[in-house]
């Protein structure tokens, strides 16, 4: 970091921050910037109670017979554990904080195309999720986050019907964003921002807000349906009836597994700006860092079946759904080589922001490679609902989005709050999640390919040391999460100030104060350049 | 030996060892692919960290012809796999004309088996080795996953259809039998053998599982079928009340009334356990309604009789 | 035309809020197409496994009813396109007036499925109340199922319709939405009806004419 000029404080001048103090001012702002504020307490308040469901599986997990949780509560917990870190804060995560927050800021906008559904989107979300927690505490509902028919209609007992109805109105929220965010890059960019000028960020959540919008409809009729079954007794999927549960699962897939794009692609944008800056250097093939986020979000949307190999569906639809699940990997593998690419030649300062993004190319590259596995039919058919599912889908939404999400806060913490925190504990931190990560789940794969079912409550003994060596990396990943809650935190108050542009960066968001005046920019930028257009070439270190 | 292959799952079929061939393979190819990346970010990272006096001059932006390449060849490699993979697959959904059939009925919590000459059993599955066996498969519940590691297959259990596996298991053992498909509250344990045996061996175990008996004995076969043991025996983990000495004797109920274990109590307990329950344990047998005829009911009860007389070996002498 | 134009907060250029308005609602309507086609795919699915049963369930259906029904909700889409219309060219108490047309064609439809599923209450089709029918038993329930389910979505889009048409007839009538410049109102709420409208035309063939 080169000396700076003396910098005023956030609380010394004008900004959203302190537009005003009063809660009202916060809970009735259409502000876009307060709004992500808001999505960034709830998201965290979700994050945490997730976690700690994950907290006791693990710890029931050390001993083969599972000590700490009976078998109900042990399902309980990891229900809850799916469905709240899904639908409350993987899919809103990075979109509803980061997109809300950033989205006009790199556009040039003032705000949001419709900034009072960008906040009746927060109610609606908050209200979903308050609801659905409420009812999976107090009442508890044992399904899994799947919902799979006849179990959840017919025999599971609890609350499943109030824990469906917060997630289908949760969804709409999810709907309400993603058209929000899509009309407002349409019609809201500032003057000479054109397409190809468009910060990849833009792209990514361009697309995640086309899966939000077409499918996340899908997912909320299928669960009125099945509340529907469940309440009123209908024939819907019911076999006794002659229906098919297998369509049950179909409809829901169609949602869940471009639910995943929604979850890694806006991730995806945060990366390409952080490796950008961290190498101060233009992304290597932008074009086809752009196209690959759009074409993910296409073809994302016809790989579903891959989930139900092994259901009974025909082996004819299995094979091309594992045709086409080979195909979806392309466009993330030409991210991840564009990533490094991009690296090649750049003028590097390893910050946390850059090394969560490094963190989050390792990891999702083993973990993308690891899906790619189960999309062929023979090995599918062995580990499909065992362990390697889930080692693999945590390398991606944790591995994957959680780290996006932190490189992003460990980005943006000096736009949004105007401090810089301490590097050398973000440092520690990145290295902390990195480790402990690997160390959690990398012993699920071995676990899943010698055989250990999904959503086991006890387990045979043989299993026990790859068990105990997971919940210790469990233990590593907890502190190493907390700990940025302790430093950003410490960093409110005692942080130096971090200036408009602390990392050196050319998105319009850091042209602008840190934090942000109300209203984004004094003047509406024209935007006359490409995006990231750091000196095509330099000569020696440019001291 | 390294203890990596010591935790290797037992192959008990060709096919078995064909999957682990492709598994291997293919984690090879992950290797392959990751490496570059790990490696490259490395040296960048530390090549071109800030401060060093390094070439920094023609930075490449963007390269299509080295896109498309990157692109394209870890694709046409994974092609391969997928042509290998989905022939197997294709390979282990066509069962053989010969196949022996046998049937399979998974319930919450538990699997049963029929063989061809009417043998039942439950939880454990006993195969002769050398010889196609065609499981045709349907569920009266739940949707559940029949899970035979040692074969590296799994097929789901769907109520109201049925759905088939089939397999030729070369290798005597016994082997890990589970659930794999979430199916509510004792998903972990619905588990059992999966016993490989020589023809001869086979033959001679469905001889021995064949026999009838007197009604007691044929009880206790039922009762050791319907998978009561699993729950009621001494050893088991479940929380079930133990049914030796049961009969005649006063029950304390949840709710504090007493009832005595007379015929019709038995009778009621099977088929609407529910209705009243033993104070101290809690509502989870489910009914067999569905599953005993009379003259089942008239078995299992001449069983727990017997057992009142003194430990279980008498219906078994 | 733009001289009345009130600009909301993000917008500097009238004509920038309106495209950023129509596309909002194109949006907006083709998530609820996604959930109607989930609908749809599942009666598809229904009818290509239980051919026979469908087609029996559907002649247990009300053609009369929905033929008028569907003759109803044509019309008054009809005069929600007029309304539109005469909104553009500032004609405050004609865009009422069909507004109010439109409305009265909605309540008759809503009436006319009242009695269609009294009707279906009395055959005992009805889930859960009534005394089932034979026909329940079995696939053909699944269908029939379906259409309560397809039918009382629609019913409920339908009736939020209404509300926005008397809502809009009534800010058009009393000058708080002003025409010409505050025509995207009445425009939004045609679109939003002829949504309502478009779903039916599918309901219509899916439920009731295919009964060979």
């Amino acid at each position: 970091m080169t000396a700076q000029p003396v910098l005023q404080t956030p609380e010394e001048r004008e900004s959203y921050l302190n537009a005003g103090h009063s809660l009202r001012s916060w809970l009735l702002s259409t502000d876009h910037k307060r709004i992500a504020i808001l999505y960034l307490f709830a998201i965290s308040f979700f994050f945490f109670i997730a976690a700690g469901a994950a907290a006791l599986i693990r710890l029931n997990l050390l001993t083969p017979n599972g000590t700490l949780l009976s078998r109900e509560g042990y399902n309980r917990a990891f229900t809850l554990h799916g469905v709240v870190m899904v639908w409350f804060f993987l899919i809103p995560s990075i979109p509803n904080t980061f997109g809300n927050f950033l989205i006009p800021l790199m556009i040039g906008a003032r705000d949001m195309a419709f900034p009072r559904l960008n906040l009746a989107s927060w109610y609606i979300y908050l209200g979903g999720g308050l609801f659905t927690l409420y009812a999976l505490i107090a009442g508890g509902v044992d399904t899994g986050w799947t919902f799979y028919t006849p179990l959840s209609t017919m025999f599971a007992n609890g609350h499943v019907l109030a824990v469906i109805a917060g997630i289908t109105v949760a969804g709409f929220s999810s709907i309400l964003t993603g058209l929000n965010f899509i009309v407002t890059i349409h019609k809201l960019r500032a003057p000479g921002m054109t397409w190809g000028r468009l910060p990849l960020f833009i792209w990514s959540h361009y697309a995640t807000s086309l899966i939000l919008v077409l499918a996340t409809p899908v997912l909320a009729m299928t669960l009125i349906l099945l509340s529907a079954e469940r309440a009123l007794h209908l024939g819907i999927f019911d076999p006794a009836l002659g229906g098919d549960p297998l369509l049950f699962q179909h409809l829901f897939w169609f949602y869940s597994h471009p639910a995943v794009y929604i979850m890694i692609l806006p991730a995806m944008g945060v990366v390409s700006e952080l490796v950008t800056a961290g190498a101060r250097k233009r992304v290597f093939g932008y074009w086809f860092v752009a196209c690959a986020s759009l074409a993910i979000a296409a073809v994302g949307f016809l790989v579903w079946g891959h989930h139900m190999f092994v259901s009974g569906q025909s082996a004819y639809a299995s094979a091309i759904f594992s045709f086409l699940s080979l195909v979806v990997a392309v466009p993330s593998a030409v991210k991840v080589y564009n990533w490094t690419a991009t690296l090649y030649k750049g003028d590097i300062l390893l910050d946390p922001p850059l090394l969560y993004a490094m963190a989050f190319i390792g990891l999702f590259t083993i973990g993308g490679l690891s899906g790619l596995m189960l999309a062929l039919l023979a090995v599918d058919e062995h580990v499909h609902d065992t362990y390697f599912v889930v080692a693999h889908f945590h390398y991606i939404m944790v591995g994957g989005a959680v780290s996006g999400f932190l490189g992003a806060i460990h980005f943006w913490w000096p736009k949004i709050t105007g401090r810089l925190y301490s590097l050398t504990w973000g440092r520690v931190s990145a290295a902390g999640i990195f480790f402990g990560f690997n160390l959690t789940f990398f012993p699920q794969y071995i676990l899943g390919y010698l055989g250990m079912p999904r959503r086991y409550h006890v387990y045979p003994p043989q299993f026990q040391a790859l068990n105990v060596l997971s919940s210790a990396g469990a233990s590593v990943l907890a502190a190493a999460y907390l700990l940025p809650v302790v430093y950003l935190i410490w960093s409110l108050r005692n942080g130096p100030p971090a200036g408009p542009n602390p990392w050196d960066a050319k998105g319009l968001e850091w042209q602008t104060a840190s934090p942000p005046p109300t209203h984004n920019f004094d003047t509406i930028p024209v935007v006359d350049r490409p995006a990231y257009d750091y000196p095509l070439t330099r000569g020696v270190a440019d001291e | 030996m390294n203890p990596f292959f010591q935790a290797w799952p037992p192959e008990a079929s060709i096919h078995a060892v064909r999957v682990d061939q492709l598994f291997m393979a293919f984690t090879a190819l992950t290797v392959l692919l990751t490496a570059p990346v790990f490696i490259l970010m490395a040296i960048f990272a530390i090549r071109y960290r800030h401060g060093r006096d390094v070439d920094r001059t023609h930075a490449p932006s963007h390269g299509v012809r080295i896109e498309t390449a990157w692109t394209l060849a870890p694709f046409l490699l994974a092609l391969a796999f997928f042509g290998y993979s989905s022939w197997l697959f294709f390979d282990e959904g066509r069962a053989p004309p010969d196949a022996l059939t046998i049937d399979v009925l998974a319930k919450q919590w538990m699997w049963k088996f029929e063989h061809p000459g009417g043998q039942r059993e439950i939880n454990d599955l006993h195969v002769p080795a050398g010889q196609p066996v065609k499981l045709v498969m349907t569920s009266q519940d739940v949707i559940h996953s029949l899970f035979l590691p040692a074969l590296r297959l799994k097929q789901d259990v769907l109520p109201g259809r049925y759905t088939t596996l089939w397999f030729k298991a070369d290798r005597p053992g016994i082997y890990a039998l589970r659930c794999s498909q979430f199916c509510g509250f004792d998903h972990a344990v619905m588990a059992g053998r999966f016993v490989v045996m020589r023809p001869g061996d086979y033959a001679r175990w469905l001889q021995a599982a064949g026999t009838d008996g007197s009604l007691a004995q044929q009880g206790f076969q039922l009762y050791r079928r319907l998978g009561c043991s699993g729950c009621h025996a001494a050893q088991s983990t479940q929380r079930a009340p133990s049914l030796e000495g049961l009969y005649g004797h006063p029950i304390p109920l949840e709710g504090g009334r007493v009832v005595v274990a007379d015929d019709q109590y038995l009778r009621d307990s099977i088929l609407a356990p529910n209705k009243d329950v033993a104070a101290g344990y809690q509502p989870i047998m489910p009914t067999f309604a569905r599953q005993v005829s009379e003259a089942d009911l008239l078995a299992l009860v001449a069983y727990l009789k017997s057992l009142g007389a003194g430990p279980d070996q008498e219906a078994r002498r | 035309m733009s001289d009345y134009v009130t600009l909301r907060e993000p917008y500097a250029v009238s004509g920038q809020q309106r495209d950023a308005d129509f596309l909002g609602m194109y949006l907006f309507l083709g998530a609820e197409g996604m959930m109607f086609g989930a609908l749809f795919c599942l009666a598809f699915a229904y009818r290509t496994v239980h051919p026979q049963a469908s087609a029996l369930a559907a002649r247990h259906m009300q053609l009369w009813i929905a033929t008028a029904n569907t003759a109803i909700l044509l019309t008054s889409s009809l005069f929600v396109a007029l309304a539109v219309h005469a909104a553009r060219n500032g004609a405050r108490r004609v865009t009422a007036a069909m507004l109010g047309v439109a409305l009265a064609l909605g309540l008759a439809f809503l009436g006319l499925k009242g009695v269609e599923y009294g009707i279906d209450y009395r055959d005992g089709l009805m889930p859960v109340i009534g005394h089932p029918a034979a026909v329940r038993e079995g696939p053909a329930g699944l269908f029939i199922d379906l259409y309560f389910v397809v039918t009382a979505l629609h019913a409920l889009h339908l009736t939020i319709g209404l509300f926005l048409l008397a809502w809009t007839a009534a800010v058009v009538l009393a000058r708080r939405k002003r025409i010409p410049a505050q025509a995207v109102v009445v425009e939004m709420t045609g679109l939003y009806w002829h949504f309502v409208d478009v779903v039916w035309v599918f309901v219509f063939p899916i439920f009731y004419l295919a009964r060979g």
